[in-house]
């Protein structure tokens, strides 16, 4: 779209950038370079002296059976919010879409968690299932379960799965109402009068009318796990129990964080670099094919 | 639809969204509860599903005087810098993508595609792919510490700019050129006619950032190490000491309630703008 009726002008629009460009360039891609440089340096014990070494610390890294934990760790973990985030929104979403009484009511009461601060979430959920004075804790242990997610690996990713499911089912209940909303109610009914019972209507015309919006969803949550759950993990885990709940990002904060292996950390950086242009590219192409003006 | 409603069909949506309700609910509902009882009770597990009595002393004594452990410092300082911080992040987002926006919509200008990418593309680039390199620029300016590291680095926005140049789109041309016949240069176009129409687009926006805003996680465990810089989403973890006993479990909750008050406040209270901020800044 091309416009005709423009502001002339030859320094303003440069000035008028300047703010942005200048955080732009001084906070995001001067960093962004300098962990792609460090990802081809290494130094030595002691910290004396730098060395370029191309890369090893990729070869490193691709070679350290931690690493490979580490992003199993993060596919399963996405893999189970993703999936349970989706689900119940989409469950939510489907009735609350029906015309019921109080259905703005139910919608306010759903959605607030989305403000919820990750680290919040996570500490709420750390008190129900605290093993020696959470309330659910205590009922598990009462059925005979050994609950203990400080202990147990399994456990510990239980409760960060849980605690990032509960603050996303809000943000996928919403875009799915929207989905829903836009699905033309005159489809559905002549499915219904030629005898298509509900559950089959759902199935057979709602659930391929509703991909994209899933589809959308499911690269929007797969982003959230990767990079906003940071909050969860740090507050309810630490990454731990024997690094069981230590995501892709986590790793990042908590290997730079001891300080002595700069050039593998800034190595893990560009990986997840890497990831996150994929994921955008990947939901921008989409969305383009979506909304076409 | 043209079946006869059942008892099921009926009821059905309404027990799912019950119970969806209470499952989101129950855990902010346990911690509302846990704020009003005492330490013992709530070590030893002894809470009911009814509150307790000492909510006022809980509160009173967190926000004025702080957790005993850990961290010392009183939660209301902590409030007034998330405020701060969600605050400035917020109205820096929108005030510097905004005049991003105009130039890049209703100017021509060698570069101009360069530079909308230039800001495009940091979408690709969040914190947590350049966290130390970024620490490090932020302590070489001798910003840690500061309200200006804490938000500074953050008020760029490839989202904001992304949605302002949408709606400058869709902004008629006969305006630009009725503007011009009046005499108005790109100033007054600015503050006299772009601007009331965007209001609601900005309102929007806000609801969005502030919540961004409040709840940053990573970037201020990073930057604060004064504990009177804190913020309450930083605070919250350090008062939970994980296998110890000497958390105070009943201030920790009450200062997850505090935590989560505003933001759940402007979404509840700003539904619609919330709505259409969340759903126009993911096109």
């Amino acid at each position: 779209m091309e416009r005709r009726a423009l502001f002339g002008g030859k320094l303003l629009p440069y000035s008028l950038l300047l703010p942005q460009f200048a955080i732009v360039v001084v906070f995001f891609y001067f960093p962004a370079a300098q962990a792609v440089w460090q990802s081809l340096l290494m130094q030595d014990a002691f910290g004396i002296s730098t060395e370029f070494v191309w890369f090893e610390n990729y070869s490193i890294l691709a070679s350290n059976p931690e690493y490979y934990k580490t992003m199993g760790t993060t596919a399963v973990f996405s893999a189970l919010v993703a999936f349970l985030s989706l689900a119940i929104g989409l469950l939510l979403a489907v009735m609350a879409d029906k015309q019921i009484k109080g259905a703005t009511i139910y919608k306010t009461m759903l959605i607030w968690p989305y403000a919820v601060a990750p680290a919040v979430a996570g500490v709420l959920w750390l008190f129900m299932f605290q093993p020696s004075l959470g309330m659910l804790a205590k009922m598990l242990r009462g059925w005979g379960i050994d609950w203990n997610p400080l202990l147990n690996g399994n456990h510990a990713m239980i409760l960060v799965v849980l605690a990032a499911t509960w603050k996303q089912i809000s943000y996928n209940f919403l875009f799915f109402l929207a989905g829903l909303a836009a699905i033309p109610k005159s489809v559905i009914e002549a499915a219904a009068i030629d005898g298509a019972r509900p559950l089959r209507r759902f199935w057979t015309i709602v659930f391929p009318l509703l991909s994209p919006t899933a589809f959308f969803l499911l690269v929007v949550n797969i982003v959230y796990v990767f990079f906003d759950t940071f909050g969860i993990i740090d507050s309810v885990t630490g990454g731990g129990p024997a690094g069981n709940t230590t995501t892709m990002v986590y790793k990042v904060y908590a290997d730079g964080k001891l300080g002595s292996d700069l050039g593998g950390s800034a190595a893990q950086s560009v990986v997840l670099m890497v990831i996150v242009i994929a994921l955008t590219a990947i939901q921008f192409k989409f969305v383009e094919r979506k909304v076409q003006y | 639809m043209v079946e006869r409603q059942t008892f099921v069909s009926r009821y059905l949506p309404h027990a799912v969204l019950l119970a969806g309700v209470a499952i989101v609910a129950f855990p902010v509902y346990l911690a509302l509860l846990a704020s009003t009882y005492d330490a013992a009770s709530v070590q030893n597990g002894q809470m009911s599903l009814l509150p307790g009595g000492r909510m006022a002393e809980n509160y009173t004594r967190l926000i004025f005087t702080g957790t005993s452990s850990s961290t010392r410092e009183p939660v209301g300082t902590m409030l007034i810098n998330s405020f701060v911080m969600a605050m400035a992040i917020s109205l820096g987002k929108i005030a510097i993508s905004l005049i991003s926006a105009y130039a890049i919509v209703f100017f021509r200008f060698p570069f101009r595609m360069a530079a909308f990418w230039l800001i495009f593309i940091t979408l690709m680039l969040p914190v947590e792919v350049r966290i130390y390199p970024t620490y490090k620029i932020v302590a070489d300016l001798r910003l840690l510490d500061t309200y200006t590291g804490l938000t500074l680095p953050l008020i760029a926005s490839a989202t904001a700019t992304l949605l302002f140049r949408q709606f400058f789109m869709t902004v008629p041309e006969e305006l630009v050129e009725a503007s011009k016949i009046d005499g108005a240069g790109p100033f007054k176009f600015f503050v006299d006619t772009l601007l009331p129409l965007s209001v609601t687009t900005i309102a929007a926006l806000f609801v969005i950032q502030f919540i961004y805003g409040w709840n940053q996680y990573l970037w201020p465990l990073l930057i604060t190490t004064r504990d009177n810089m804190q913020t309450i989403v930083i605070g919250i973890k350090k008062m939970i000491v994980t296998q110890d006993a000497l958390t105070e479990w009943q201030l920790a909750m009450a200062t997850a309630v505090l935590a989560l008050l505003p933001p759940v406040f402007v979404v509840v209270v700003m539904q619609k703008l919330f709505v259409k901020g969340l759903v126009e800044t993911e096109k």
